[in-house]
């Protein structure tokens, strides 16, 4: 066990993957003096240039060209620097990317991962801070990962980068510099399977990303009230770990999903959904109002889902 | 005046495969008629100079990428007719599968990475394709080819830049009939058209009349010679003209029959055989090119028409690896 930071977990990842595959190969913006936020810092001394390579300001581009080169029999990681910019890629993505399997009949794979950092991350306003995860876990074809502490950034881009499928991975920009025990050696996360944070009996709270930690500060205001609320990091939203949510809420008899995106249309209606349609369960949803996000700090808090929101909202179930 | 150096052989090669295509795409306009193709088709009658004058410049592992009027390069990249109509019927034994129909035929045995029911979005997968082959040290090249409406989509100046920056192997091709959809291109796009848009991010361009097969070949072979030696991208602007409407459905009635009569006169096969017919070859052979191609694509339509649909479950099939869908499973 070593600990590490978020962002060094997901840099040694790519590194340990570039190493062991010369097919893998990153492209983004700024890439070379290391990325917006500095995950590929030294990557290209290592690697030069080709590997960890530059591009220019073309989203359409970037995603676009990975798809190419994915058919052609390469593995690229594709860096986005914002997942509000992946927004200007999203034929790549959504018509080009995920398709390509299915409508050529299965002649091709594209094996491309998609980095966006996503979520709040303090005054970066409407355009940097949103979480879009339901979109894409809307779209067949897709793998959809919301890691939420350094051991699961590595080993998850680890199986992100080794899938097969088209993935967008999408990285909490607040937890970058989060430090946490990163197991040694080639570890890597099977899709799907969740993480049950804390055990309890009271109430199932699933949520994922870094809202997991808002989450678990509200189970340990829960269990000084003598609550005993059971946590969930879904880690992956596309495929969902439905075994594991579903066992949770028949115990418990209650569900609270809770996300950072905007509640309506949000991946926590699916979740609740599915829960309502196979167990005796009570349910509910937590997410933000329908509104941008905004700059001054009182604004964006005003759209934040806070650790009294979730604990509110876990007592009124328990009535 | 016969054309000196002319390479006979070559030439009736490139007059059977545009009557290979011509053929095949009436076939498919006949499917239309009977309902057996279930979806839209965009032919490329009247195109067929640019196809056959370009791909016939690729090697079987080159890579093409097609658009939504891609039949035409699809046959002369190798692809074979009992598939592809297979494919445009959504039959068993098409291409894909049945599953892609006449925008998403793709062979990637012969190195056709699909065609795209998105104008423009092959331009930006093909420049990826080219960047692979450039990562992996492969002498491949790739044949981007779109239509003149695409030109106005922004994929259009991000691919061709990532082309340029990166020093690219691939061959962009604009196939330019006039017509974006029912709309003249002229009408819509600012400034001097295509090659003068590719020539402002410093690729080498050239334009040559789409309907001169020679001519597209001629200048084909130089470029994708000059590609393959290492040269980085190159632009061809082809001027053609489609003779069919946008969709097999579509009468065209937005363009008087004056200008596609005089269009007609110009079109490629008729000028290509004036051509070996003043080089001495006789009638009869080029009438047997024909017939020998209607012959082909009409086995090819009633095999295809006898083909079943593929079951049920091919929808959940090749959807992905993780978390597949299933029929009980949403």
């Amino acid at each position: 066990m070593a600990v590490m930071s978020y962002l060094d977990a997901a840099r040694a990842a790519l590194a340990e993957e570039m190493r062991r595959d010369p097919l893998v190969w990153a492209v983004g913006e700024d890439l070379g003096r290391g990325g917006v936020f500095s995950q590929y810092l030294g990557l290209v001394e290592e690697f030069g240039p080709e590997r960890i390579s530059d591009a220019p300001i073309s989203e359409a581009a970037i995603l676009g060209a990975a798809v190419g080169a994915a058919m052609m029999g390469t593995r690229p990681v594709v860096e986005m620097r914002f997942s509000d910019f992946a927004l200007c890629a999203v034929d790549e993505l959504v018509n080009q990317a995920a398709k390509a399997r299915y409508m050529f009949g299965g002649q091709t794979r594209v094996p491309l991962v998609v980095r966006e950092p996503m979520g709040m991350w303090r005054s970066s306003a409407a355009q940097h801070s949103q979480s879009l995860e339901a979109w894409y876990a809307h779209i067949p074809g897709l793998v959809v990962v919301c890691p939420s502490t350094p051991a699961d950034n590595k080993a998850l881009l680890k199986a992100a980068i080794r899938s097969d499928d088209p993935v967008v991975y999408l990285e909490h920009k607040h937890l970058w510099p989060m430090e946490g025990e990163v197991p040694d050696g080639d570890h890597v996360l099977p899709f799907g399977k969740a993480n049950i944070v804390t055990a309890g009996s009271d109430l199932t709270i699933v949520s994922w990303s870094a809202q997991v930690h808002v989450c678990a500060t509200a189970v340990a205001a829960l269990a000084a009230q003598g609550v005993k609320a059971e946590l969930i990091d879904l880690r992956t939203l596309w495929p969902w770990d439905k075994e594991t949510v579903l066992a949770s809420a028949a115990r418990t008899g209650r569900l609270l999903v809770v996300h950072e995106a905007v509640q309506a249309g949000g991946f926590g209606a699916e979740i609740a959904a599915t829960v309502a349609e196979h167990v005796t369960a009570r349910v509910r949803r937590l997410g933000a109002p329908r509104a941008p996000i905004g700059y001054a700090p009182p604004v964006e808090d005003a759209v934040r889902v806070q650790a009294p929101a979730i604990v509110a909202a876990a007592l009124a179930m328990l009535r | 005046m016969p054309i000196p150096n002319l390479d006979l052989s070559r030439l009736r090669a490139q007059h059977r495969m545009m009557w290979r295509i011509r053929a095949l795409e009436e076939a498919a306009l006949r499917g239309l008629d009977e309902k057996i193709v279930l979806g839209a088709i965009h032919p490329s009658i009247g195109q067929e100079a640019v196809a056959v004058g370009v791909v016939g410049n690729l090697r079987r592992d080159d890579i093409l990428l097609s658009t939504h009027r891609g039949h035409g390069h699809t046959l002369a990249k190798g692809a074979s007719p009992d598939a592809m109509l297979c494919e445009l019927f959504g039959r068993l034994g098409g291409n894909c599968g049945g599953k892609g129909g006449s925008m998403h035929i793709a062979d990637f045995s012969v190195g056709m990475l699909g065609a795209n029911g998105v104008v423009g979005a092959n331009i930006v997968i093909a420049a990826g394709a080219a960047h692979a082959i450039k990562l992996k040290r492969e002498d491949r090249v790739v044949c981007c080819i779109f239509g003149d409406g695409a030109i106005n989509r922004g994929p259009f100046l991000e691919g061709l830049n990532w082309a340029q920056v990166f020093g690219l192997p691939v061959l962009f091709v604009c196939e330019d009939n006039g017509f974006a959809a029912t709309t003249r291109t002229a009408t819509m796009t600012a400034g001097g058209g295509p090659s003068a848009r590719a020539r402002s991010m410093g690729l080498v361009a050239e334009e040559v009349d789409g309907n001169d097969v020679l001519a597209v070949d001629t200048l084909a072979r130089r470029l994708v010679a000059e590609i393959r030696a290492g040269g980085g991208p190159r632009f061809l602007h082809a001027h053609t003209y489609r003779l069919t409407g946008h969709t097999g459905a579509d009468p065209a009635t937005y363009r008087p029959s004056a200008e596609v009569e005089a269009a007609r006169k110009l079109e490629p096969i008729a000028r290509t055989a004036a051509i070996l017919a003043e080089a001495g070859l006789a009638a009869s052979d080029l009438a047997d090119d024909r017939q020998a191609a209607e012959q082909e694509m009409l086995a090819a339509f009633l095999a295809a028409r006898a083909a079943p649909f593929p079951d049920p479950s091919a929808a959940f099939t090749d959807v992905q690896d993780a978390g597949a869908p299933s029929l009980e499973h949403v």
